[in-house]
């Protein structure tokens, strides 16, 4: 897996190596790791709640898997792509009614009391299946988990679950919170939310509002000679070009996330003591999608949804939105996923000609003054280059005669619109693949789903072929078999393109020279940082 | 001083419609807009339709518009601004964390602008038509042209990245220990760069208008017959500056209100922990409590400002009654 990230980092960012090759000499030398110091990153947003057992969000992630440990961490060379953290092993039953998970021994909460299966049981059934955004969904059939010794949690679930769905989902949706802490009061109204207790290598020190977290470390922590940093400090930088003017100003060390826009990393990367990193973000892959709404007669049809496939040049989306910082797209997983990708898909080649031609034979031809028809182009307004691909796609359907108007709204504006009101012909989002097709990628496409629903189909499709795939790979206990089902899915959603996939992307870091450590796994940014450091 | 309680106590009366009007009128604004603050919330987390049901619920966002409106004056009649949802605590606890951060940022400014402003007003207005003159007025109105997150931007730049003079923003050092005088010291050094560029934006304001004031005086009769009695050139200005003066007090109550929208760009840009910001905040993420509690709080400011200013009309002018000042 680890051979396969570098040919895909190659592919995926081929400029973004030319511009790290000062940086690359740091980041491949092998160091001894120095122990102390204090590490300054920048935070461009402030969670208000820092639980990540409730909030699986990369926001909150980026600062609370410090403090609060999975079951497991994803890995580029472990066996499935993950390492072990509170988790020393797992095991699904062949009926896909339990799963068995082997605890680590000797761990403590950082207020001293020991790390039980009881905190796992009850993080699990409490927390995750009630309440996390995401656990809500992958959890939904657990029905109880046993505590045979304080060492094992056994998860069981009403329903045959794959198991291969629960361990794609581990490094995100299983944050252990502590049983102790949470089991008296409203678990949505404790204070341990805002201040994080956790069994991971840095505890929560403050918070200050608008300013600062402070993390310290944690010198009851598990890994041997673990942390290396004494404190992690994210300084809030609200502002996008702070961060560039920060770092170059040697007041912060590190700025993950892209808190550097793209636009600044090749006058950046030649800052000497800094470099442009673009690996650890494989397994936090966004897609760039064009949203349809097939309320529209002419979007519901599928050689006018074929026409606007091939009116988008993918390639210079790839090099010219994104700087070449991206991938084009071939379908709804994306290329970097090593279980579930298939290029076994059809393909639309940028040809406008063919377009056209597509656009006549549907019955929409051109008007007097060059026009078919009009749409109301929605772009997410979350990043700079959801908004931009926003511009360039006005104009890639201008060239086939339909007349796209923007409207830009601000975020909580743009979900409305979109998610409850549809009122959109096309948007453009950024949806996010999180390891396995049935956390936040089948939703896409299916149907059913009740109206207000973020990031989930509101577009009004309706495929019954499609939905009957998306249950069967559900109830598919055996690996192999329901892969197989999602390469299936694959072929069937680029055939009939109930949404446009365009590119796919990732985020970049900045850092200072003298941060050790860093990226050296699929979700760097928001792991635990256990093993980071700082040379003087 | 009777003649300034009168005035008080009128402002007063008065004022309380004043603050009713804007916060309902905030409160309807911020209904219109579209999206609410769940809207704003899972746009970076997602979730499912329990889970925003849930949310709406807990955040009392199920309600009708007017209930919420008549639940939130119940409560202001308290004294009670409500509770925050994207911070999840008392509006008053938020914005009394921020609020100091502003005031000290504003009145800085102020006076930076006000201050230097009438200074060189003054210097250039004893002269109208004067080299010295027209190099003021060009210069502050190139000032006043340049957007103030610009000259934000410029002054980080040249002050924190390249000479590294000055710290790039935040209001004191990270997580430092510093106390009493060393932690002033630290909040001036802080403060230079965003009070420096929230205060030449206004500075060729004041300098502008001190400056044709001056010239307007300049031409007036008692001016004429000060000369005539032989008193000395010095003596001229300062009669001809304290009269330019009146209108610039107004000006300052007026600027009071403008310097909190400049204060929402200069925080961002130097991520200064502020009121401003945190407005910015709230309008993004629908949380209508902490909005009118900021808006609240700012018309109570300009408000005050505007009544000192009155005042000090009063003061520096006793030709000016109360009663003409109005209410």
């Amino acid at each position: 897996m680890s051979q396969f990230t570098i040919s895909r980092r190659a592919v995926l960012a081929g400029s973004a190596m030319l511009l790290a090759s000062t940086a690359l000499p740091t980041i491949g030398r092998a160091q001894t790791p120095k122990k102390g110091g204090r590490l300054v990153v920048a935070a461009d947003s402030e969670p208000r709640n820092l639980n990540p057992a409730i909030v699986a969000s990369n926001g909150v992630f980026f600062i609370s898997s410090k403090v609060v440990e999975t079951l497991a961490e994803a890995s580029f060379d472990g066996k499935d792509g993950l390492a072990p953290r509170l988790a020393l092993s797992w095991e699904g039953a062949d009926d896909g009614l339990s799963a068995t998970f082997k605890l680590r021994d000797g761990v403590k909460w950082h207020d001293g009391k020991p790390f039980t299966s009881a905190d796992v049981a009850f993080s699990a059934l409490q927390v995750w299946k009630p309440l996390q955004n995401l656990g809500r969904t992958v959890f939904r059939d657990l029905e109880a988990v046993d505590t045979p010794d304080a060492l094992t949690a056994v998860f069981k679930f009403s329903k045959p679950t794959p198991f291969q769905l629960i361990r794609n989902a581990l490094p995100a949706l299983s944050s252990v919170v502590p049983k102790h802490v949470y089991e008296t009061g409203k678990i949505e109204d404790n204070p341990a939310n805002i201040a994080p207790v956790g069994t991971g290598p840095f505890k929560f020190a403050e918070y200050k509002q608008g300013q600062y977290y402070r993390l310290t470390k944690n010198t009851d922590y598990w890994g041997k000679d673990e942390p290396y940093l004494d404190e992690i400090i994210y300084q809030v930088l609200p502002d996008r070009t702070s961060a560039a003017a920060a770092l170059e100003a040697e007041e912060i060390h590190l700025a993950a996330f892209s808190a550097v826009p793209l636009a600044d990393l090749d006058r950046i990367s030649k800052v000497p003591g800094l470099k442009v990193v673009t690996k650890g973000y494989e397994g936090l892959t966004y897609q760039l999608v064009v949203e349809i709404n097939h309320r529209r007669k002419e979007l519901a049809d599928l050689k006018v949804r074929q026409a606007i496939a091939h009116a988008i040049d993918k390639d210079f989306v790839v090099k010219t939105v994104f700087l070449g910082y991206a991938a084009a797209s071939t379908g709804p997983v994306p290329k970097n996923d090593p279980q579930f990708y298939t290029a076994d898909v059809p393909t639309y080649a940028f040809d406008v000609a063919k377009a056209n031609a597509l656009l006549d034979e549907a019955g929409y031809k051109k008007g007097a003054d060059g026009k078919r028809f009009s749409l109301k182009l929605l772009p997410a307004p979350y990043f700079n280059e959801t908004k931009q691909f926003g511009d360039y796609l006005r104009q890639a359907l201008a060239a086939i005669g339909i007349d796209a108007q923007l409207v830009n709204n601000d975020s909580a504006a743009h979900i409305k619109a979109v998610y409850t009101d549809h009122a959109f012909d096309l948007a453009v989002g950024p949806p996010v693949f999180r390891g396995d097709p049935a956390i936040s990628t089948t939703i896409l496409v299916q149907s059913g789903i009740p109206d207000g629903v973020p990031f989930s189909n509101q577009g009004g499709y309706k495929n019954e072929d499609l939905d009957a795939l998306i249950t069967k790979a559900s109830e598919t206990l055996d690996s192999a078999a329901r892969t197989e089902l999602y390469k299936t899915f694959q072929k069937k959603v680029v055939e009939d393109l109930p949404l446009i996939n365009v590119a796919e992307w990732s985020f970049i870091s900045v850092a200072r020279d003298t941060v050790g450590n860093i990226a050296n796994n699929p979700r760097w940014a928001v792991s635990n940082w256990a093993d980071t450091y700082l040379e003087s | 001083m009777n003649r300034a309680l009168t005035l008080l106590r009128r402002r007063l009366v008065g004022s309380i419609f004043v603050l009713l009007i804007v916060v309902i009128g905030t409160f309807l604004l911020l209904e219109a807009a579209p999206g609410d603050a769940v809207d704003a919330y899972i746009v970076s987390t997602g979730g499912d339709a329990g889970m925003i049901e849930l949310l709406r619920h807990r955040w009392g966002l199920d309600q009708s518009e007017l209930t919420r409106l008549a639940n939130y004056l119940w409560a202001l009649l308290h004294l009670d601004l409500g509770q925050s949802v994207t911070f999840s605590r008392p509006v008053r606890d938020v914005i009394l964390e921020r609020l100091p951060t502003t005031l000290l940022l504003m009145v800085s400014a102020t006076a930076l602008s006000f201050g230097l402003g009438s200074a060189l007003g003054i210097y250039a207005g004893a002269k109208p038509g004067s080299v010295r003159d027209r190099v003021l007025s060009i210069g502050s109105l190139a000032l006043y042209a340049i957007p103030g997150f610009w000259l934000g931007l410029v002054l980080i730049v040249v002050f924190a990245v390249d000479l590294r003079w000055l710290p790039i923003g935040g209001i004191e050092t990270l997580a430092s220990s510093k106390t009493g005088l060393d932690r002033a010291g630290d909040i001036a050094i802080h403060l230079l760069l965003p009070v420096s560029a929230l205060g030449f934006i206004y500075l060729a304001l004041y300098l502008r208008m001190m400056r044709a004031g001056m010239a307007e005086v300049w031409r007036q009769d008692f001016i004429l017959a000060a000369r005539a009695r032989g008193l000395s050139r010095r003596a001229i200005v300062r009669h001809v500056a304290r009269n330019a003066l009146l209108p610039l007090v107004t000006m300052l109550g007026l600027q009071s209100a403008q310097m909190l929208g400049g204060s929402v760009v200069i925080e961002s840009v130097f991520a200064v922990p502020g009121l401003g910001r945190l407005a910015q905040e709230a309008v993004a993420g629908r949380d209508t409590p902490l909005l009118l509690g900021i808006i609240l709080v700012s018309a109570v400011l300009v408000v005050v400002i505007n009544l000192l200013v009155d005042l000090a009309y009063t003061i520096l002018d006793p030709r000016v009654g109360a009663s003409e000042v109005g209410a």
